[in-house]
Parts: structure tokens; sequence; C-alpha cells
């Protein structure tokens, strides 16, 4: 059942990835691969961790306009990160090992989004547009709340860990590779092996509990996993608004099957193709100066509009 | 409730911050430096003075147009700074930045109200299309037609090396602010002004059309005159000060709350509280962080979020 589009996408896929190693290559091999190589490797793990978390997040709230960064999950996690340099002192936070501070950070998101989101979402479908409103709205005061903590920070000390903290898709930081490669495969086992209670819940509470399942549990499971993958993605590249949603609409278009086991990997490719190609054909065909993240900003934004409307005039 | 005796205590409580207003900053000035000191006098009137005034009418002007875009819109949740007018100014200031960069500036102030324009008027058009039984699709559409004007205009700027400017229209603040430099805000507390003349027609909008034409009203007239004074006051906003978000959004519906709907009598009440809003949001800024400052936006974007999340979840009660 549609293996034949899930080879072929993996085919397009492994074509992007030439081109994006490939093209427009001037000097030495030796330093082109490696450079390009690490970037390469950052944009795949986005691209799984972004898709597997928004497919998640949509199976736990059981519908398909609610992800994890419209709810505001990586504008908490820059606020977390901001929130830690204001705690401790921009000289101390910079001091500890990268790792620590992106196994600190992961933590507290983890910690934060269950506190926050576990009671909003515990509750059910109870006013659906409420709660994205609530998010779109809880991303704005975080962003506002990093916006003023980042003032209130002395600006030597932030200068310091400005450069290295927050990472966008043109400077994409490699340093954490290693270790965000481990999370996410790590996540992602734990996914593949609950594929099919994933199954089960997209059926809904009662069906779910029906079936055995118990939903407020995997609902804890469920954020604990995203907060992990959102942490991973933000940390390489960013926030990045509108990609989880875009992409997995994507998926949901070219394999139309509510099965996890299928739907997992069609998003995930569909992800690293749009990351993949989407940075080659802008750095190296089109040579435009724009950031992938706002393409996507705009064409994600207008798919939401579209759903908005047409899931109200069904 | 008594309105007059209300509309006196805030004009206190106004008065009281925006003299307090005139002597917060980096330079320190004391009333007593203004008899004394030769330099004191000018710097009141060239930065503090011009300063608390633009506070004061942006947050009376953005109020007014909020409680405005309400009544066109006849939802409680939206404001033109989060659906599409402020963008929209933004993405017209930016391409007449980029075409046209030797107009004057009242040239660039007619084409960002005029792309302003533009946008609330497809907003609008979305809206009447949405089913009137999912209030709350309206804010949420408008915040994401906002925001994918915005992404195309930081799409603009980033060909076009202009992402500086950016900016300044997007982040509020008011430290640019300066004599000779804020003057455009009168027009806008002009035409904020002289919209009052028109509250009666707007509470008549916010009834909705059928109600409107049964009692007499050109509806559609009125709509635009609406539409059209808060695309000027917003693009004359934005490119002064930068875009404020929620103050058009909460400043109104704390004031429903208390008074009711009739725009007639609360609407001064409404550009009382905005001015006191924005203000106590600006001094603040200034204070916190104390020699540096923090934009008001931020400061009102916290402010601002957390009563929108009090609006949303806590019911209204029944006025008795």
């Amino acid at each position: 059942m549609y293996l034949k589009r899930l080879l072929f996408m993996s085919a397009l896929l492994v074509l992007c990835s030439v081109l994006y190693m490939t093209l427009g290559a001037k000097g030495s091999w030796g330093f082109i691969l490696p450079f390009r190589g690490q970037k390469l490797a950052a944009l795949l793990l986005v691209g799984v961790s972004v898709s597997t978390a928004t497919v998640l997040f949509q199976t736990i709230t059981q519908n398909r306009i609610l992800t994890p960064s419209i709810m505001g999950f990586d504008a908490l996690y820059v606020l977390l990160l901001t929130l830690l340099v204001f705690v401790f002192g921009g000289q101390s936070y910079v001091q500890m090992p990268a790792i620590g501070q992106f196994l600190l950070n992961t933590g507290l998101l983890m910690a934060a989004s269950v506190a926050l989101f576990g009671s909003l979402l515990g509750r059910g479908r109870v006013d659906l547009m409420r709660m994205i409103l609530t998010g779109i709205i809880f991303g704005v005061l975080f962003r506002s709340l990093t916006g003023f903590m980042q003032r209130m920070i002395d600006p030597n000390e932030y200068a310091v860990i400005q450069s290295g903290s927050f990472a966008r898709f043109t400077q994409i930081e490699t340093s954490l590779l290693g270790i965000s490669t481990l999370l996410t495969l790590a996540t992602l086992i734990v996914v593949w092996r609950v594929r099919h209670r994933l199954d089960v819940l997209a059926l809904g509470h009662t069906a779910a509990v029906n079936l055995g399942e118990t939903p407020k549990r995997a609902t804890f499971l469920v954020l604990v996993l995203v907060a992990l993958l959102v942490s991973v993605s933000t940390a390489l590249v960013g926030p990045v608004a509108f990609l989880g949603l875009l992409v997995v609409s994507l998926a949901h278009l070219i394999t139309p099957t509510p099965r996890h086991a299928i739907l997992l990997p069609s998003a995930a490719l569909v992800a690293m193709i749009v990351l993949v190609g989407g940075q080659t054909i802008l750095e190296r065909v089109l040579a435009l100066s724009t950031p992938l993240s706002v393409v996507v900003d705009v064409l994600g934004g207008l798919l939401f509009l579209i759903l908005l409307l047409k899931g109200t005039f069904r | 409730m008594p309105v007059g005796r209300h509309i006196f205590a805030g004009g206190v409580v106004l008065a009281v911050l925006a003299l307090g207003s005139l002597f917060v900053g980096v330079i320190d000035l004391k009333p007593s430096d203004l008899w004394q000191q030769s330099g004191a006098l000018n710097l009141l009137l060239v930065s503090r003075a011009p300063r608390t005034i633009a506070v004061i009418i942006t947050g009376a002007a953005l109020a007014i147009c909020g409680a405005i875009l309400q009544m066109l819109v006849r939802n409680r949740f939206v404001e033109p700074m989060t659906a599409g007018t402020g963008q929209g100014a933004a993405l017209g200031i930016l391409l007449v930045t980029l075409f046209l960069p030797e107009a004057s500036l009242l040239v660039k102030m007619a084409v960002a109200a005029c792309t302003a324009l533009a946008s609330s008027v497809g907003f609008l058009l979305i809206v009447r299309r949405l089913p009137p039984t999912q209030p709350l699709l309206v804010p949420l559409v408008g915040m994401v037609y906002g925001g994918v004007i915005g992404a195309g205009v930081t799409f603009v700027a980033y060909q076009a090396d202009l992402l500086q400017y950016i900016d300044v229209w997007m982040n509020g603040e008011f430290s640019g602010v300066l004599q000779g430099r804020y003057e455009l805000l009168w027009l806008a507390a002009a035409v904020a002004l002289l919209s009052y003349f028109a509250a009666d027609q707007f509470a008549i909008v916010g009834m909705g059309r059928t109600a409107s034409i049964n009692l007499g009203l050109n509806y559609t007239q009125v709509v635009l005159i609406g539409l059209v004074a808060l695309s000027i006051v917003t693009a004359l906003t934005v490119v002064t000060v930068g875009m404020i978000p929620f103050v058009g959004l909460v400043v109104p519906n704390i004031i429903s709350r208390f008074y009711g709907d009739n725009l007639r009598s609360t609407l001064p009440v409404t550009a009382l509280t905005g001015a006191v809003f924005v203000l106590c949001s600006d001094i603040l800024g200034r204070l916190l962080r104390y020699p540096f400052e923090i934009p008001v936006g931020t400061v009102f974007g916290v402010i601002g979020t957390g009563i929108f999340l009090w609006l949303l979840y806590v019911p209204k009660r029944h006025v008795s």
C-alpha cells in the first residue's frame, strides 16, 4: 500500500540531496563535502523531527490544523533558553558544555509543555477554535517575554550568547548534530514501537478507551516526545512556524491513509524533500537571499487560511 | 455607571502620568531645573514633550480604531494591528521605499494608507464568508491573514536588503520620537477625533446589515468611511512609531464590559484608557532597565496577551 509512492519520494530525496551537495560547488571537495554534509544532515534531522512531532500532535488532538509550532512550542523553547541565560548569567551559561545546555533546555521544555498543554489538551475537543487562538496568543506572549528578557539581560552578556544560541536557516547550528541525531533516533524508535497505539488513539477518545487504550497517559507520552523533537529542530534551525502544517497536509494528500506506519515515513520524506529541495532551489538555482523559513511561512500561512475556511464550509 | 465622573478621574490619572513621563529619561531632569538650567527647557520641548504627546495620541487613536473595527466586523476579538491593516501599511511603505525612494513623506503616507485600506477590505471580505456560529474563527483568520502579509513583507525586505526598516515598522517604540519627527500623528489624532462624529453610525453598523438598513443607514458607505479612517490612523502610526499590537483589542473589550456598546458615550473613555495603558507601558519600558529602554510593543505584548487570555476565558458578566 503506497509503497511505490514512498519509494518514489525516497528517490526524489536522494536526487535533491545529491544536487544540494554538488550544485555550484567551487573549490576543493575535501572542504565542500564535510561543510555541506553537516548542513544536509541538519536539514534532514529537522525534516524528520518537525514532521513526526506534527503527526503525533495531530493524532492526540484529532485534527489536521493544530501543530506544535502553531501552539507555541518553539517560541516556548526560545523563551526557556533566554530564561536560563537570564537566571544563570551569560558567562556561566556559556561555560556549560553545549550538550549540557541542550539537555537542560530540552528537559525544561518537556516539563513546561506537559504543565501548560497537558491541561489544555486533556479537556478533549471542547472548543477547537478557542484552543488554537489560545495557542497563538501563547506564542505571541512567549515571543514578547523573550524580547523582554533579552532586553533585561546585560547587553554585553547578551552579545556573548546571541551568536551561538539562536540558530537560523541561513546559519544552521551544527555543533549539536551528534546529540540531536542520537535523541531523534531514540525518539523515532519509541514512536515506531507505539505506531499501532497511535492508530488506535487517532480513532478518538471513546473508541480508544473501548479498545483498551488510556488516552490520558498516551497524551502525556506524546507531549514528552513532541517536546524532544521540537527542541531538536529549534536548536538546529530556530523556530519554523508553518513547516509542520505544510508537510503533513501534503503527506495526507500523497498517502491518504490514517495508518501511522505509512503516514510517519511519508510525512518525514515530504519534509526532507521540501527542506533540502527548497534550500537547493533558493540558494543555488534562484540565488535568493531570503531564508527558506520565510517562504515556508508564506505558503504555510496561506494553506492554514484555506484549511480554516474550508473546514467550516463543509 | 456615571461615565462623566470616570472620564474626569481618568483624565486626572492621564495628566499625572504625562507629567511623570516628562521627567523620566536618560538625562536627569527635575521640574526645578526648568528655570535654573538653560538646556532643560530645550530638552523638554525637543524630546520629552513630543514623546509624551506621541504616546498619548497613539494609545487613544489605536483604541478608537480597535473599537470601530470591532463594530464593522461585528466581532470582539479583532483589531487593525493583528488583522492585516498594520501589515498592509508596512507593505505600502516598503513598496514606496523600493520604487519611489524620492517621494515626499505625504506620498509615502498616502500609499501606505491605500495598501492598509486594501488589506482591511480584503479581511472584511473574508470575514463576510465565515459562518456566524464560529466567532473565534474571525480573530484566528485575521491573525494568520496578517501573518501572511507580514511574511510577504519580510520576503520583499530580504530581497531588497531593507530588513532594518522592517524592524522599525514592525516593533513599536517611542525612543525615536523627537520634535519634527512625530507631527504626522496629529493628523491621526484629527482623523480619530472626526470619527467620533460618526460614532452613532458605527454603533448601528455593529447591529448588523439588516438592522442598519432598516434604520435608514447607508450601510456600505458607513463601513467604507470606517475602514478609510482606521487605515489612515494605522498607516500613520506604523510609519511614525511602528506596530503596537493588542491595544485596539483589549481596551475596547474592557470598556465594553463596564459601559456597554453605545460608542457615542464610550469612545471618549476608550480613547482615555488606551492613552493611559500605552503611557504606562512606555514609562515602564523606560524605567525597568534604566538607562536602556524596552520597546513599548514588547511591554504591551506581555500585558496585552495576558488581558486577552483573561477576556477569552473569563466570561462576561451581565450588566445589572
